[in-house]
């Protein structure tokens, strides 16, 4: 019976303001801008202090870069990054996999919630060093070990993290689902997932830290290799540049895989930055 | 058609206040009809059970006794004969304006062109082409409860069931809603249940006003004022509105208990 209905323009005085690009203000100095001149500061900072380090028992960037280039030069560097990210790669692939699932359905189901929730909480605080020997005996000391020791390190925070973001979906919106007879897996992957976005990006951000330092564990306790090995053989011949060389990529690749997740989370969750106004910085 | 009937509708729950358990009756054999093409409101001071009863009629919660009818049959649990409008709209906020609408025609089943041209329809209805594909947080207040209107409207339910859905809003746009919403009535002939603790807006809107007290239908009432309405600024000026208006004033405080 609508069809017969004309088009009506639209209420001038109920329009939302027309959004316009945010004039900059006068002095405002870009976040990046910030970042770089405190890293430029604290570098400087470092290096200043040179000669006081005594190379024994510390180091300076300078001796750290030219340490890098040497490791370039033998081509040992490529080698080992690449080693090292290969099991990252499927190991943190494998906990994404399976911790958003599980989050999801610990935390829309109370008997799940119940029943499973507890390991998750435990498997959290797994003092996971302390099984790496056991770990070695059940999938031997290669490729399968490091990547079960990555995905066990980062797969808990990824799930309690989306499951608490299930828990804080605002019950009006599952309503909404409901009063249009919407089914159950309707509900959880178009409502709950979307609404969760924003914890399950925290959680891929808290989980890549300790999937990167799940990474070095790996490759100091199962078979030594990767950037681990680097900074195995360089501490036990006291060349503690060369040690540093490693330390400083893995802290850049935290840094940027995080960097990465934001991108990932401004991509497809666009509303969220748009709602809390972060947009325009 | 559109007929809905509650019967003797019951809601109690028990509710823990530092050790005690208290049994709270939210709602005690609540019965009255819309009749097709009507608009019922349901007024009553704030806990008086006016939201419980349009959650069961919706089937957001279900009744302790009693049954609420649509058309001869009994309501179990959420269907697409009825349409629920929220009180502060609760639009996906990830959706634009269009595909928020879209979901709701999805679930009950349509796909493809006729899918995009229904929902393009609807909002067109309540005013909105010009902005299809805003998301929620670029709407204005008014402007969401439009999107939610329309999104209850497209799925041609029998009967649209309205939660305070103009409560959150500022005076001014409440009474352009208003009159958008006598305009959408006089177009479809929808039947509305409308709930609403707003005296002014019960008498513009309704053709009979449901008083409820402490989960009890007081009183009934009829609004003698004929349809259509297209003027709520003409309507405000009859006598006739304001005679009614003093009634349902009296029937809310002689009812024992103020009004908060």
């Amino acid at each position: 019976m609508v069809d017969t209905l004309d088009r009506r323009p639209a209420p001038v005085a109920d329009q939302a303001e027309d959004e316009t690009a945010e004039e900059t203000p006068r002095g405002f100095v870009p976040s990046w801008l910030i970042t770089t001149g405190s890293v430029v500061l604290a570098l400087a900072i470092w290096q200043l202090c040179a000669p006081l380090i005594n190379p024994f028992f510390g180091t300076y960037p300078t001796a750290i870069l030219a340490a890098f280039w040497k490791l370039v030069g033998t081509g040992k560097l490529a080698g080992a990054l690449a080693d090292s990210l290969r099991p990252f790669a499927a190991g943190f692939a494998l906990a994404i996999l399976a911790g958003i699932p599980l989050g999801l359905l610990i935390g829309r189901f109370r008997v799940l919630e119940a029943a499973i929730g507890i390991y998750v909480t435990a498997g959290y605080a797994m003092p996971l060093v302390a099984l790496v020997p056991l770990l070695v005996l059940w999938f031997g000391l290669g490729f399968e070990v490091k990547v079960v020791i990555i995905s066990l390190m980062s797969v808990f925070p990824i799930c309690i993290n989306t499951w608490l973001g299930v828990t804080a979906v605002p019950k009006a919106l599952i309503e909404v689902g409901k009063s249009f007879v919407a089914p159950d897996h309707v509900i959880l992957r178009r409502i709950i997932l979307p609404a969760t976005l924003p914890y399950i990006m925290a959680g891929l951000r808290l989980s890549v830290g300790r999937a990167v330092v799940a990474m070095v564990v790996a490759e100091f306790f199962t078979s030594i290799s990767g950037l681990g090995a680097i900074i195995q053989t360089s501490a036990n011949n006291y060349d503690t540049a060369t040690t540093f060389v490693p330390i400083i990529i893995i802290m850049l690749m935290a840094v940027s895989l995080n960097f990465l997740v934001g991108a990932i989370e401004r991509w497809v969750a666009p509303w969220q930055a748009e709602i809390a106004g972060r947009d325009q910085q | 058609m559109g007929e809905v009937d509650l019967v003797n509708v019951s809601k109690r729950f028990t509710l823990r206040v530092e050790r005690k358990v208290h049994a709270i009756r939210a709602l005690d054999r609540v019965s009255f009809s819309v009749h097709d093409g009507e608009i019922v409101a349901l007024i009553g001071p704030s806990g008086c059970g006016k939201t419980t009863a349009l959650r069961i009629a919706m089937g957001l919660e279900t009744a302790s006794a009693g049954k609420v009818m649509v058309d001869g049959r009994e309501v179990k649990g959420c269907g697409h004969d009825r349409g629920m409008v929220f009180q502060f709209a609760e639009l996906l906020p990830w959706l634009t304006a269009l595909q928020n609408v879209m979901f709701g025609l999805e679930m009950k089943g349509l796909r493809g062109q006729q899918l995009r041209a229904t929902a393009t329809r609807y909002l067109e209805l309540v005013g909105l082409s010009d902005s299809l594909n805003r998301r929620p947080h670029q709407l204005s207040g008014g402007m969401k409860q439009r999107v939610g209107i329309a999104r209850a409207l497209a799925i041609d339910p029998k009967v649209l069931l309205m939660d305070e859905p103009f409560g959150a809003l500022d005076a001014q746009t409440r009474e352009t809603m208003q009159a958008e919403l006598l305009d959408i009535h006089a177009r479809t002939k929808k039947t509305i249940l409308f709930v609403t603790h707003d005296l002014d807006e019960a008498v513009l809107i309704a053709d009979r006003i449901v008083v409820l007290n402490r989960g009890r239908v007081q009183e009934i009432m009829t609004v003698p004022l004929a349809r259509p309405r297209p003027d709520p600024g003409l309507v405000r000026g009859l006598p006739e509105f304001a005679a009614t208006r003093y009634r349902v004033w009296q029937a809310l405080h002689h009812s024992g208990d103020t009004l908060h």
